[in-house]
């Protein structure tokens, strides 16, 4: 390893409103190294890196490059620093053109797309990038615009090379080339940041990982002295025995039954694949799977948001009257017969809740149309809302703050609280923890297993491989689009999901 | 490629959290206290009158006399009727700003009313008529662009503006079409001998008709937006399209029914104006109202009641405006720009109540 | 007739190529500018007080001389409407206000600034002269092209207008080469489409947006001084403009954004617009329904891209909205 240093942070503390986001954190990359930033979501991994990029500016601290106090105030300083960030959304324009998107903001002598193209070409051989110049970026995969995105870094002649979350959006075997290219990378002396939350990948490919705990610095490893169980404990702080309780189920009864549920989508591509399987009443079915995987889609087409092709079918059996085939109702009908659905997007804000309303309005967006005449009944919500934030314990000023002012935390236990509030016969939830503390997920599992034990169908996606092995009674493991296995979560091992998670489905796509 | 300013920004703008209403109500009374000197200034420029007289003059222009109040308070309950009209449609961030052409159109319903069934059918039974034909043809009008939108995502903003050409190209044609006398291009006062289609006046109150029906939509549009369940969803899909459609709203029919409500009132105000006011229609009918409106229901945060206070503000400035262009022999469009200012005043003076600066300090030790 | 239908047409496109090649500089932008009525208006109302000083200075009609009586009235026009565009960025860009209603306020007082001054000139210089109409300077800005009068309807179609109508076509084949040719307008369409990767590539979004719509301004104003001028042969008529304005900002969407379509698209325009003129026999009420032509084609248009959702025919994805870097 060189040891020359890149770049290094020294307390860097940046807030929003009340938030805090980094806490004194310092860093530290060297030349010629691939450094990974390890942490939970929401740990302020993305938030520290944009302030490296420009996006943020810090409210104190330093940041050198190459030894030199710098101040980057802008992208474009970062740039100047030969500093460069892939953002987990890309920043792409979509009626562009690769070259467009890359040669953009650039100002060198004159402007001619032709001699630019050629030496994006250079840049694209000596790393071996495959890509269409001249594609516009609305027409490519997310595996291409990350590319595009990365070319567009190299080009700017960036020798630290930021990525948030890359493998987030990639197969198994896009991600092998990555890792390919950014070893290559490392080798012509570039540092290169990963940012992510995920245990292996650190191990395969990084040098040295610093690690981040709700916002600030925990400490930093080499690679070859870690292990995954280390790694988490740091990244956790404090052994990851979960102790969750998991009861065994009583009475299961068959609830739902899927057969052959397939979906495509608008273009084309396919995103659920005849999937088939059961779910009972009294416990908790996990699904597992590396996102973008057809959760998302799998849920929504229960729920009666997806279209679906025509051989799909989704029985719901209640107790209390006929069996209905789901497919083909609307998503209130099959609300109305118990189905709940409770998704936790990545903006949190984007679905299920809104934002500028209060929590009182929130707590109605499902319930009210209930009760006669047109006008709007908020003494149910209310009391519900109330009830919300004291058993969750939801902070906030008061029942009429509106959503969008509390954090995420709190945000998500008003979203599965109302879910879990109108006792459904079937709950999906999709990342209830998502960017949740760790007391405040333990309230969520604990709400969970409330409802499985009521007598509730729960189907529970998510990312916490470990959770689901404590929590659920099976797990369900996608991949692209399929399931790959069903495994008794009793006896099921992080090994074994992980091999079903990632093996390779025979695709038409598997041209390595 | 190296040469990077070594600077920190000077000033830092963040978003704020929230501020205390009694503080974002004195940075707006703060904006329009700036705006009423800038406008005293310039009013002093070009009169050479003194400011204080300048403003004196603007209050005798709006309450000078009981007729001058009437009048004020008739254009402030046209504009508040406007504005209450648009209102839902904002709410529901669908920008409508075709309300100058479904106000005509309501007006032009009114008007064939009168002047096809004048006469012929008992007073009672035509004002009926002219209450649903105004306000079903605002509606349709309305819901034309809200269809296209519902259906193809097609940009409301410019097809509302369009359709208010197309609608007072319709009243210029009608204009024609109508014309009494012959030859004189426009359709006079309708029914001069008859009165019939004119709405009746309470009392001696020639406005007072007008007023209470505004107020009584006003207190309509109060509840319906907070209390009703129409109002929830069209918040619903404005706040977030994607939250309406996972609860299962269907996105396309609340566009379509807000955007007919909106057309729906628009036309009563077409109707309260040809009806019920001018007993006449022209291109120039709506006067400028479903402009002036958007800023009205925006500068007020759509709340009906605080539209009110936002169309009064806006009506004294014109009629006071228009007083003062009187009395200092001034072009009568001074109005507009005395107007022009106020609302550049108070849409700049939001910023400060939506963000906060912070100014570093890195000069600290220069004092 | 058909060549002296064509050169009206075009006299009647002009103004409407001005605004909507500089609404459509303004809109790559992102910003929506419904305040071009009144920016053309401002442009307009400043050449003529421009104009009006200039020929009240002189002491007899022949003393004027051609540069000045051009410069004069272009230097206030491009004064004026650079002001009026400077308040919307000011508002919109640095004050993040809305968009749709600054520019209506803009429309508001520049309608109301044009028809003041344009109203009050006369007494609030105290001349004694009855109605404002600038006839030399209209003359200098009217001046044709050698040859106009005597290649017959070569002459008429192509060589019959005043040198801004020439300007205007120079200007939209500007913006078109520069939009789509220079590393200018790449970073302006960028800024337009996705201001936090226009921002993120080191593209100040602020100074573009400023950029664009001040400039974008100051040629929609031209197209107020171009229809005073020459148009109508140097004399105000208060709202004498009328809606061209929207005209202009419905061509924008007509064309779909292309400032080289605008040129065919506001002979196009004009010619709808005075039609009625050259059809015989039509009742004078029948010539108003003709004239809302070019915006029934606007919405025809607006509805067709709508449905077809090409993405390249689309307006700038973020029109509209304004930017704000730490947004969460």
């Amino acid at each position: 390893m060189a040891e020359a240093l890149a770049l290094e942070l020294k307390g860097i503390t940046k807030t929003f409103g009340s938030i805090v986001a980094n806490k004194d954190v310092d860093l530290k990359v060297y030349k010629g190294e691939i450094l990974s930033i390890l942490g939970e979501n929401g740990s302020g991994k993305t938030t520290l890196m944009n302030m490296v990029s420009g996006i943020y500016y810090p409210d104190s601290g330093e940041i050198l490059v190459d030894g030199k106090n710098v101040i980057i105030s802008s992208p474009k300083d970062a740039f100047a620093y030969k500093i460069g960030m892939i953002h987990q959304h890309f920043k792409l324009v979509d009626v562009f053109t690769a070259t467009e998107n890359i040669v953009l903001g650039i100002k060198d002598g004159r402007f001619n797309i032709k001699a630019a193209e050629k030496k994006v070409l250079e840049i694209t051989e000596k790393y071996g990038f495959k890509i269409d110049l001249n594609k516009k970026i609305y027409e490519m995969s997310v595996s291409e615009k990350q590319t595009v995105e990365i070319v567009k870094v190299l080009y700017r002649g960036a020798d630290i090379l930021i990525l948030d979350e890359p493998t987030a959006v990639l197969t198994p075997q896009e991600t092998r080339k990555l890792f390919n290219i950014l070893r290559k990378m490392k080798e012509d002396g570039k540092s290169i940041i990963i940012i992510t939350h995920k245990l292996h990948e650190v191990l395969e490919i990084s040098d040295r990982v610093t690690i981040l705990r709700k916002g600030m610095y925990v400490g930093t490893v080499d690679t070859k002295d870690a292990t995954e169980q280390s790694l988490t404990e740091m990244m956790m702080g404090e052994k990851i025995d979960l102790n969750i309780t998991r009861e065994e189920p009583v009475n299961p009864v068959e609830r739902l039954v899927v057969d052959n549920l397939s979906v495509v989508k608008n273009d084309g591509t396919v995103a659920l694949d005849n999937v088939s399987f059961n779910a009972y009443g009294g416990e908790i079915l996990g699904v597992a799977g590396i996102s973008g995987c057809g959760q998302k889609e799998l849920l929504e087409a229960i729920a009666g948001l997806q279209v679906t092709t025509k051989d799909s079918s989704v029985i719901y059996k209640p107790d209390d009257m006929e069996y209905q085939q789901l497919v083909g109702k609307t998503p209130k009908e099959i609300r109305k017969l118990g189905i709940a659905l409770s998704f936790i997007p990545e903006d949190r804000l984007g679905m299920g809740l809104v934002g500028n309303m209060d929590i009182i309005d929130n707590m109605m967006l499902r319930s009210y149309k209930s009760g006669r005449g047109s006008f709007l009944n908020r003494k149910q919500p209310k009391s519900l809302a109330e009830q919300i934030i004291e058993s969750l314990e939801v902070v906030t000023p008061s029942a009429t703050t509106p959503v969008r002012r509390l954090s995420g935390g709190n945000v998500q236990k008003v979203l599965v609280g109302r879910e879990i509030a109108s006792e459904p016969k079937v709950l999906m939830v999709a990342y209830p923890v998502r960017g949740l503390d760790i007391n405040s997920s333990y309230t969520i599992y604990h709400l969970l297993s409330e409802q499985k034990k009521n007598g509730a169908a729960i189907i529970f996606v998510g990312e916490d491989i470990d959770v689901l092995i404590e929590l659920c009674d099976r797990i369900m493991v996608m991949n692209s689009g399929r399931i790959t296995g069903v495994l008794d979560g009793r006896t099921a091992t992080k090994e074994e999901i992980g091999l079903l998670m990632t093996k390779s489905v025979e695709r038409e796509d598997s041209n390595e | 490629m190296n040469k990077t300013k070594k600077h920190e920004p000077l000033v830092h703008i963040a978003k704020r959290d929230s501020l205390p209403a009694y503080k974002a109500w004195a940075i707006r009374a703060t904006a329009i206290l700036a705006a009423l000197i800038v406008a005293g200034i310039i009013t002093m420029l070009l009169t050479g009158e003194n400011p204080l007289k300048v403003y004196s003059t603007m209050v005798k222009g709006a309450f000078g006399t009981s007729r001058r109040i009437w009048s004020l308070l008739q254009s402030l309950a046209m504009l508040l009727c406007v504005s209450l009209a648009v209102t839902p449609a904002f709410k529901m961030k669908f920008w409508n700003i075709g309300a100058e052409g479904q106000v005509l159109i309501g007006g032009l319903a009114t008007a064939a009313c009168m002047i096809t069934l004048g006469d012929k059918v008992p007073n009672v039974l035509l004002i009926i008529v002219m209450i649903v034909a105004s306000i079903s043809a605002a509606a349709i009008w309305a819901l034309i662009p809200a269809f296209f939108k519902a259906k193809f995502n097609t940009n409301e903003t410019l097809f509302t503006l369009m359709m208010n050409y197309v609608a007072i190209q319709l009243v210029s044609y009608f204009e024609m079409l109508w014309e009494n006398p012959k030859g004189s291009s426009n359709i006079g006062i309708i029914n001069q001998a008859t009165h019939a289609g004119w709405l009746p006046t309470i009392g001696n109150f020639e406005y007072l008709l007008n007023i209470i029906v505004v107020l009584a939509l006003t207190v309509f549009m109060y509840i319906y937006l907070k209390y009703s369940k129409h109002g929830y969803e069209l918040t619903v899909v404005g706040e977030s399209e994607n939250t309406a459609r996972y609860i299962g709203l269907n996105v396309k029919k609340v566009i379509m029914r807000t955007m007919i409500l909106s057309g729906a009132i628009c036309g009563i105000a077409g109707l309260l104006l040809v009806g019920g006011t001018n007993h006449t229609i022209t291109t120039t009918t709506a006067g400028g109202r479903g402009f002036t409106a958007i800023m009205v229901s925006w500068l007020a945060k759509f709340n009906p009641l605080y539209m009110i206070l936002t169309a009064f503000l806006i009506t004294f400035l014109q009629s006071g405006a228009g007083e003062i262009s009187t009395v200092f022999g001034l072009n009568e469009s001074f109005s507009d720009i005395i107007t022009g200012i106020i609302i550049f005043f108070i849409i700049g003076c939001e910023f400060f109540i939506n963000y906060k600066l912070h100014f570093r300090s890195s000069h600290k030790e220069v004092k | 007739m058909l060549a002296t239908f064509i050169q009206r047409a075009v006299m009647q496109g002009i103004p409407l190529l001005f605004g909507s090649t500089g609404e459509i500089l303004t809109e790559k932008s992102g910003n929506l500018n419904l305040g071009i009525p009144g920016v053309m208006y401002v442009g307009g109302i400043s050449g003529v007080i421009g104009a009006f000083l200039y020929e009240s200075s002189l002491a007899a009609p022949e003393d004027a001389n051609a540069f000045l009586a051009i410069s004069i009235p272009l230097l206030c026009s491009i004064l004026g409407s650079l002001i009026m565009g400077l308040i919307y960025c000011f508002l919109t860009v640095t004050l993040r206000a809305n968009q749709n209603v600054t520019g209506l306020a803009i429309t508001t007082f520049g309608v109301g600034f044009g028809n003041f001054f344009g109203g009050s000139l006369i007494k609030l210089v105290d001349t004694d002269i009855p109605s404002i109409s600038l006839t030399t300077t209209s003359n200098f800005f009217r001046t044709t092209l050698p040859f106009a009068d005597s290649t017959g309807w070569f002459g008429e179609i192509f060589l019959s207008y005043g040198f801004l109508a020439y300007a205007a076509i120079i200007i939209a084949l500007g913006c078109s080469f520069f939009l789509n040719r220079t590393r200018g307008g790449l970073h302006l369409r960028a800024v337009g489409e996705n201001p936090a990767t226009a921002d993120a590539a080191g593209i100040s979004v602020t100074k573009t947006k400023y950029l664009a719509t001040c400039i974008g301004s100051v040629i929609a104003g031209l197209g107020g001084l171009y229809y005073v001028m020459d148009y109508a042969n140097g004399v105000w008529s208060n709202d004498g403009f009328g809606d061209r304005g929207w005209l202009a900002i419905a061509l924008v969407i007509f064309v779909i954004w292309k400032p080289k379509s605008g040129i065919l698209g506001s002979i196009l325009f004009g010619g709808l617009y005075i039609i009625y003129l050259f059809i015989p026999g039509l009742a004078l009420r029948t010539q108003e329904l003709f004239k809302m032509l070019p915006y029934v084609v606007t919405i025809v248009v607006l509805i067709i891209v709508s449905i077809r959702n090409k993405k390249e025919n689309q307006g700038p994805q973020s029109l509209g909205l304004s930017y704000f870097r730490e947004e969460r």
